[in-house]
């Protein structure tokens, strides 16, 4: 009994670590005052003047267009890219994989870095600087995700089918594809969460004008700060809240239904 | 049927490569590199709903930063607002482009006394547009500072004020002060001036609570510290917020500092600089960045209109007096340069 | 031929691999070992010994360790306690402590610094309760909290991982053949959690190593880290050659490291995590 609430109360110190900073701005977000301790009475100006603040709406917007393109384009070549290193020898396939962890291991600041001397030797900076740079950084992730399942399928399903007279095209979609789905789905998810907190790669390789909301939170605090953020924040972490909540509980009532369909079998 | 896979997987890429560049390279656009919180986001939305000229904003926070991101050549700017001894060294370097005068012809507005000033650093005023000027001193918590202390730079050093006092995060500003405090120019290339201010910031630094730049008002604001090193734009703009701040330039004299724009050599839409420069000059628009800055303006137009009490506040407009016993920031040449550099580094580095 | 054709379809990538991911590393090579006028040296690369740049990555090691200790101490216990939770409670309470994970990075950095600064809320808290204001904003300790917090969750999951995966049966094994709770712990739970841990490690050690965006807002221009130097003289001081040559240096550090607690590695560790 003692145990279990010294449990307790360890789990709660831990979550009042993680929330306390959290429920700081939510609460300083309603605050009519411009100070950042004294209780000013209720407001929700700070909200009308974010959706008033077009940079900001701005850089949702970017953040949002960078974090799909490049999880959409990186989940395409790393799928792609993790068939063919299936099919590879093991010495090929080591080779492949080693410059795959490259982007991996490498810090962030010297992956932006490096690829900023690049594209500034070769081109000028600009949106497509910071996708190519994403994509990057990207991939990996995906081709770490899809190539455990290719290495879990049954080779001699897919070669069957051909025998059989499927087409590739056919074998790949009836038999491959269902099988690496949910490292394709896993892997693009993990992309878009890694392109979606990403500073210091964008802060390096980003052109003119243009911002993600971490670039332009950290130019902002560069410059003070301003109660809009704590709206920002405040909506972002609800965003977050509800977007977790879809996927958990979409995810554990998929796994019922999984379970439900073994029993019947 | 898996090159039809392989031309979708590379289509997508494409068209993903494209949406990014193909934002228009060579349309309507106007490349602007500015310091941070310089200019009312609103008047560049008022300029493109009026022109239809795309504005790509970008902003720097110390004038060796802005010559970094332009010497990078990794975006072509149309145009660049920033301090005098900058723009020294860039026109040394062949950096800048005449500014065609007669396409602004809102510049009468400008009083021409500060196109003097410039001629320090742009002699035949062919160069450069003057934005805003001021002064650099203290800004300082009556509540917590005996106002007495703050008229001389002593005050840095006074270890009253330990861990309650802002410097500047910028190499020349800081060493400005322990230049003044000296006695000394603060356009010394004297290696024994340089290495006694070196020696005095490094004594300081117990005493510093941080180094800041843009951010030094918004804690001065939220009475984070007793005072801070600051440009006396930020100072107006505080104290409009929290009455208990107060500005004042020490007696050993300071630096007077003129934010110019300028033209650099990578300008690709030189017509459309110069109806944004135009469009700057106007009475209003002007009106709209000095209300959001808060720097002194040279605008004549504008200052006339003003409330006299806004004209006769000395945090905004230094008078004569002060002026008179402020020096401008000179162009250093690369040796000094270097050599400023490394003290700094050398001071940011100690523990 | 079929398996050569399908060899093909990472033909992209391998043009990718060239372009993005050699091509760059390249780059960094090649301006660390010439000078502004493209001449060979090795001085960018040596001037780490210089003793600012000495400093700074020494500041920067020591603050990461302090880091990953803080980290692993914090989440192992944690970690303990998330995995003899109920099953259906489980994924719940894990999802609340990866929540803040998602929230973006630099609202993060500012939640820290509204709490710590001089008039923040804890000491406005302390000052309440007449205690002595506490004064770690702009100080190396302010930027080991907010590294903690940032990191913490790449500490926790992937030791919770590990330690979801031991069988409940095999403990109760152990504890029917008679062995105690220490021992349990120590021949059973510790050793299968330990690759959970090592990816941990690397996870939180190599951010924190390299990070500048914490140091350069809540270290106040006091706390100069290897990653600021770096930013700073790229951003700052136009000497990329300089910033190529220090970047270098932390590639191999992090590498080392990287080696270091990858060959204690069973399992080959950080894809694991998620």
């Amino acid at each position: 009994m003692v145990k279990k609430s010294a449990q307790r109360i360890y789990l709660g110190l831990i979550f009042l670590f993680l929330y306390l900073p959290i429920v700081v701005l939510i609460v300083l977000s309603f605050n009519d005052s411009k100070s950042r301790v004294v209780w000013g009475g209720f407001t929700l100006k700070w909200y009308q003047r974010l959706f008033e603040n077009n940079a900001i709406s701005e850089a949702f917007r970017t953040t949002i267009f960078i974090t799909l393109i490049s999880a959409l384009a990186a989940t395409a070549l790393g799928t792609l890219a993790a068939l063919g290193i299936h099919a590879m020898k093991s010495k090929k396939q080591a080779l492949m994989l080693g410059a795959t962890n490259i982007p991996l291991l490498n810090a962030d600041i010297v992956t932006g870095l490096s690829m900023m001397l690049l594209f500034v030797r070769f081109n000028k900076l600009g949106m497509s600087t910071v996708l190519i740079a994403h994509i990057t950084f990207n991939v990996p992730y995906v081709i770490l995700n899809v190539l455990p399942r290719l290495k879990q399928l049954n080779q001699n399903t897919y070669e069957a089918a051909l025998d059989l007279g499927a087409t590739p095209w056919y074998a790949f979609r009836k038999i491959t594809w269902p099988q690496i789905r949910p490292g394709v789905f896993s892997g693009a998810l993990m992309a878009m969460t890694m392109s979606l907190d990403d500073f210091s790669v964008t802060y390096f390789t980003k052109g003119a004008g243009i911002n993600t909301l971490s670039t332009m939170i950290y130019t902002e605090m560069r410059k003070g700060i301003i109660p809009e953020m704590y709206a920002l924040s405040t909506i972002l972490f609800f965003i977050a809240l509800i977007l977790l909540l879809i996927m958990n509980f979409g995810s554990s009532r998929k796994e019922k239904l999984a379970k439900e369909r073994m029993e019947i079998r | 049927m898996i090159k039809r896979l392989l031309t979708l997987a590379a289509g997508t890429l494409f068209a993903a490569a494209l949406c990014g560049c193909g934002g228009g390279s060579d349309e309507n656009k106007l490349t602007v590199l500015n310091y941070g919180k310089y200019l009312d986001p609103k008047a560049i939305e008022l300029f493109e709903e009026e022109t239809g000229i795309q504005v790509e904003y970008e902003e720097y926070i110390t004038p060796e930063n802005m010559y970094t991101k332009y010497k990078a050549g990794s975006i072509d700017y149309d145009l660049i607002c920033t301090s005098d001894y900058m723009i020294e060294k860039l026109i040394g370097e062949g950096e800048t482009l005449q500014i065609d005068f007669d396409a602004i012809p809102n510049r009468s507005n400008l009083d021409p006394t500060y196109f003097d000033f410039s001629k320090s650093f742009d002699p035949n005023n062919q160069y450069t547009m003057p934005y805003f000027f001021g002064t650099v001193g203290i800004l300082y918590d009556k509540n917590k500072v005996d106002e007495a202390d703050m008229h001389s730079w002593d005050c840095l050093w006074n270890e009253k004020y330990k861990g309650q006092i802002i410097m500047a995060d910028s190499v020349r500003d800081s060493f400005m002060a322990a230049l003044k405090y000296k006695g000394y120019s603060l356009n010394t290339t004297d290696e024994a001036q340089l290495l006694e201010a070196q020696e005095i910031l490094i004594q300081q630094k117990p005493l510093v609570y941080s180094y800041l730049v843009d951010e030094a008002q918004d804690e001065m604001i939220a009475e984070n510290a007793a005072f801070a090193l600051v440009y006396s734009g930020e100072a107006g703009y505080a104290i409009e917020m929290n009455d208990n701040l107060a500005y004042c330039v020490p007696d050993e004299g300071s630096n007077m500092w003129i934010d110019s724009w300028f033209l650099p050599k990578t300008c690709k839409h030189k017509e459309n600089a110069e109806k944004f420069l135009d469009f700057l000059c106007r009475e209003e628009i002007a009106r709209m960045n000095f209300e959001y800055v808060y720097y002194a303006t040279p605008n004549q137009a504008l200052v006339e209109s003003l409330e006299p009490e806004l004209q006769e506040n000395t945090t905004i407009f230094p008078p004569k007096e002060v002026l008179d016993n402020c020096e401008i920031l000179k162009s250093l040449d690369e040796t000094a340069t270097a050599k400023y550099n490394e003290l700094w580094k050398e001071i940011k580095s100690t523990d | 031929m079929n398996k050569l054709r399908r060899q093909l379809l990472a033909g992209p990538y391998l043009v990718w691999i060239i372009g993005f991911i050699l091509l760059p590393v390249f780059m960094i090579l090649y301006y660390a070992l010439t000078n502004s006028a493209g001449d060979f040296t090795l001085a960018n690369v040596l001037a780490i010994a210089e003793p600012i740049h000495r400093k700074a990555l020494l500041l920067s090691l020591q603050l990461a360790f302090l880091c990953t200790l803080v980290c692993l101490v914090l989440s192992y216990p944690l970690a303990m306690i998330l995995s003899t939770l109920r099953k259906n409670h489980q994924n719940l309470i894990v999802f609340i402590f990866i929540l803040p994970m998602w929230m973006n990075f630099m609202l993060r950095i500012l939640a820290w610094k509204l709490l710590l600064s001089n008039n923040g809320v804890i000491n406005t808290i302390l000052g309440v309760f007449g205690l002595p204001s506490l004064d770690i904003l702009n100080t190396p300790t302010a930027v080991v909290f907010c590294m903690v917090y940032d990191f913490l969750p790449f500490m926790i999951l992937p030791i919770y991982n590990a330690m979801a995966r031991i069988g409940q049966d095999v403990i109760e094994a152990a504890r029917d053949l008679g062995a105690g709770s220490v021992t349990v712990f120590f021949k059973i739970i510790l050793p299968l959690s330990l690759s959970g841990v090592i990816s941990g490690i690397i996870m939180v050690f190599v951010p924190a190593l390299t990070s500048f965006a914490i140091s350069d807002l809540l270290g106040g221009g006091k706390v100069l880290l290897i990653g600021n130097v770096i930013e700073q003289s790229f951003m700052q001081e136009y000497n990329w050659n300089l910033g190529s040559g220090l970047s270098l240096v932390l590639m191999v550090f992090v590498l080392v490291s990287m080696a270091l607690m990858g060959s204690h590695d069973p399992e080959g560790g950080g894809a694991g995590v998620w």
